[in-house]
């Protein structure tokens, strides 16, 4: 299947493309940032003056645009939230962090286009009176922090950086802030805390909501790879024609990552909404291997709920005339976007789909999935710091041959004990919600190994053996 | 693991070492955010964080030794050992493993003669290869995925990590290749 509307991939796979800045301007490179820089000063109807910046705000918010680091929130909104009457600097934070399990999109972009990420976060800087930003790339990613450095050196010397840049009387400078191997850098707080050379601990909202006490105490805006991007391609086209792909919910386009039991995983830009997961997952990820089935889809990055691929979702769409009518669907045609995905129970997240066949056991899977929320789990709050171990401790006793079938309902009890806002971010939710998803769902895997084992310890030792190994 | 005082009086920063961090001292409104950057270039060029390189790092940023332990030891990504002059990250993360990477950690302790059932980072004896599995390196459509110091491989199967070892193997120059800088 072609793929249409491609905005952000457009050329970075191309053969005779590469990353470097005299590439990127053949290709009509750095024109919307001049656009940016060029605008004047508007009065509108009631005679209110609109800054350049503020058009560009605005712009932004008409588009619609939601993050892409995982979130889903509206960026034109975010940017609203900055609090612009502190007196203290303005710092944006470039989302780089890139370890949410199955998303591999903003390697693409950082290693084969690196200009459009600069350009975007540029743009972005600019429309918030931003001088100062950071890329918080993941430690793992020095490749990508190499070219990045080059890239920004590149633009340094055709003053697209630095002061008075292209004469505009625009002072801004980029750095790039490298990570050491933790996955909670990617929450924003903890990436924050990281670049002020703190332990990357997440903190507490509110009072440290990033718009108003961020990075330095200052107000500081975070976003994704992808969404700074994104931002560039709706200057470029202008709000209106951007919001016309996807749909009024979730407009535009966003980058798919397939991977696991599939034929030809990979990443595609897709319109959000116009495509369905099974479109993606049979059309361009080559579906599943031959002789196997699809057993469980991960829609939306490791944290996000599992959907079985036998399961049907209620689907509720507003008609023309205000009414609501409901639609069951088939979990592949499910259309992919924010609010579909959302009806099946999960979240698109940060579009890394993970693909599941019917040889693997989802008992592994949770255990998989387990252990890493408790490698990576920051350790400040005992709810997640606690459960996520004590969870993956029953896991791996079930894979043992020693399961009991209570275990399968107190997976569920504390996973449910974690989330919900028991713990201090967003973590907790990420580390219990799959597992809960996979018992709840598969319920029938966990508890045969479990009887089974429980049965055969009761053959050997009564009704003692029962709890022989808990 | 901690060196002797004569060790101490040996560590010396190469200058050229000393001004990349300067430059990075500019980077930032404060000098403390310098600190893992400052980490990760002193891990670079000595293969691991001593406690001279704690002293040092916390000296030169006006931070007390334990502020700079604090994130060594929260960060995966840093030793307090000489890594093997081969050093193996293996991702052992959701779509890697469904392709196979257990496989590949196997296939590698086993050649190595070290412990399979232990994930975390181990040294054979005569301090040549370091492996260790690690978590998601954001390259899930080519797993299973490893980093060989700091060359990234992708779609590996036994055969192919055997062959990196052989590689690995006749490879008698004492440099350890690619530090990251
Ligand atoms: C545990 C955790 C890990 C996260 N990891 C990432 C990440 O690797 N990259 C990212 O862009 N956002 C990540 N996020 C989301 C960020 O906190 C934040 O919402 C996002 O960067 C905002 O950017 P956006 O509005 O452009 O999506 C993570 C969130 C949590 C709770
Ligand atoms: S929820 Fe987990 S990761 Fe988040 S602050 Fe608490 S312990 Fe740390
Ligand atoms: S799971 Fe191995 S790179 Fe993502």
């Amino acid at each position: 299947m072609p793929q249409k509307n491609r905005l952000i991939l457009k050329n970075l796979d191309n053969k005779d493309y590469n990353n470097t800045l005299s590439c990127y301007l053949e290709e009509g490179g750095y024109e919307t940032l001049k656009k940016a820089l060029s605008l004047k000063e508007k009065t509108t109807q009631d005679g209110k003056k609109l800054s350049p910046q503020q058009q560009l705000r605005d712009e932004v918010k008409a588009s619609g645009l939601r993050g892409r680091g995982g979130a889903g929130f509206s960026t034109g909104l975010k940017w609203s939230f900055v609090n612009r009457a502190s007196g203290k600097p303005i710092y944006l934070v470039c989302n780089c962090d890139e370890s949410e399990p199955g998303t591999f999109k903003d390697r693409q972009i950082v290693h084969k286009d690196p200009h459009q990420l600069i350009e975007g976060m540029i743009i972005s800087c600019f429309a918030n009176d931003v001088h100062l930003a950071y890329i918080y790339i993941r430690g793992e990613f020095n490749e990508g922090a190499k070219i990045l450095n080059r890239a920004l050196d590149e633009a340094r010397s055709r003053n697209l950086l630095g002061k008075n840049i292209l004469d505009s009387g625009y002072d801004l400078e980029i750095y790039i802030h490298r990570g050491a191997g933790a996955y909670i850098c990617g929450e924003e707080t903890g990436a924050l805390s990281s670049l002020e050379g703190y332990r990357p601990q997440p903190r507490l909202k509110p009072p440290y909501f990033p718009a108003a006490l961020g990075l330095y105490m200052c107000p500081t805006i975070v976003n994704n790879v992808e969404t700074l991007c994104a931002v560039k391609h709706v200057i470029e086209i202008g709000a209106s024609q951007y919001a016309k792909l996807g749909i009024p919910s979730d407009p535009g386009t966003r980058i798919v990552g397939v991977s696991g039991q599939v034929r030809n995983p990979g990443y595609f830009e897709v319109e959000i909404g116009k495509i369905t997961l099974g479109q993606i997952i049979n059309d361009l990820a080559g579906g599943p291997r031959s002789g196997r089935h699809i057993k469980a889809i991960i829609p939306g990055g490791s944290s996000s709920k599992v959907l079985r691929a036998d399961e049907k979702i209620t689907l509720k769409t507003k008609n023309p005339d205000g009414t609501l009518s409901e639609k069951v669907v088939d979990v592949f045609d499910l259309p992919f976007d924010s609010d579909s995905i959302a009806a099946a129970g999960s979240m698109i997240g940060s579009g890394g789909i993970v693909v599941i066949d019917d040889t693997t056991s989802m008992v592994e899977v949770a255990a998989n999935v387990s252990e890493f929320y408790v490698h990576e789990s920051c350790g400040q709050c005992t709810p997640c710091r606690e459960g996520t171990r004590w969870m993956n401790k029953i896991l791996k006793r079930i894979l043992a041959g020693n399961g009991r079938r209570d275990d399968v309902d107190e997976l569920v009890r504390i996973s449910q004990n974690i989330m919900n806002g028991r713990s201090l971010c967003a973590f907790g939710e990420a580390a219990s919600w799959p597992i809960e998803s996979y018992v709840l769902k598969f319920r029938d895997e966990f508890l045969a190994l479990c009887a089974s084992a429980e049965d055969s310890r009761k053959e050997i030792w009564g009704e003692a053996g029962i709890n022989r190994f808990a | 693991m901690h060196e002797t005082d004569s060790m101490v009086m040996e560590f010396s920063v190469p200058n050229t070492l000393e001004s990349e961090i300067d430059e990075l001292i500019t980077h930032y409104p404060e000098k403390r955010s310098v600190t893992l950057m400052a980490l990760h270039a002193l891990q670079a060029h000595f293969g691991f964080v001593s406690d001279a390189g704690i002293e040092w790092i916390a000296q030169k940023l006006d931070q007390t030794p334990l502020a700079v332990l604090e994130l060594v030891t929260f960060y995966p990504m840093f030793s307090r050992e000489p890594l093997g002059k081969f050093h193996f990250r293996i991702c052992r993360t959701l779509s890697c493993a469904l392709n196979g990477s257990e496989k590949i950690y196997w296939a590698l302790c086993e050649q190595l003669g070290l412990d399979k059932n232990v994930h975390k980072r181990q040294t054979t004896p005569d301090g040549r290869f370091t492996v260790e599995f690690v978590e998601c390196l954001a390259c899930c459509n080519k797993g299973p995925v490893l980093f060989l110091n700091e060359d990234f491989h992708e779609n590996m199967t036994e055969e192919s990590v055997s062959k990196l070892l052989t590689i690995c193997n006749g490879d008698n120059s004492s440099e350890r290749k690619g530090t990251g800088k």
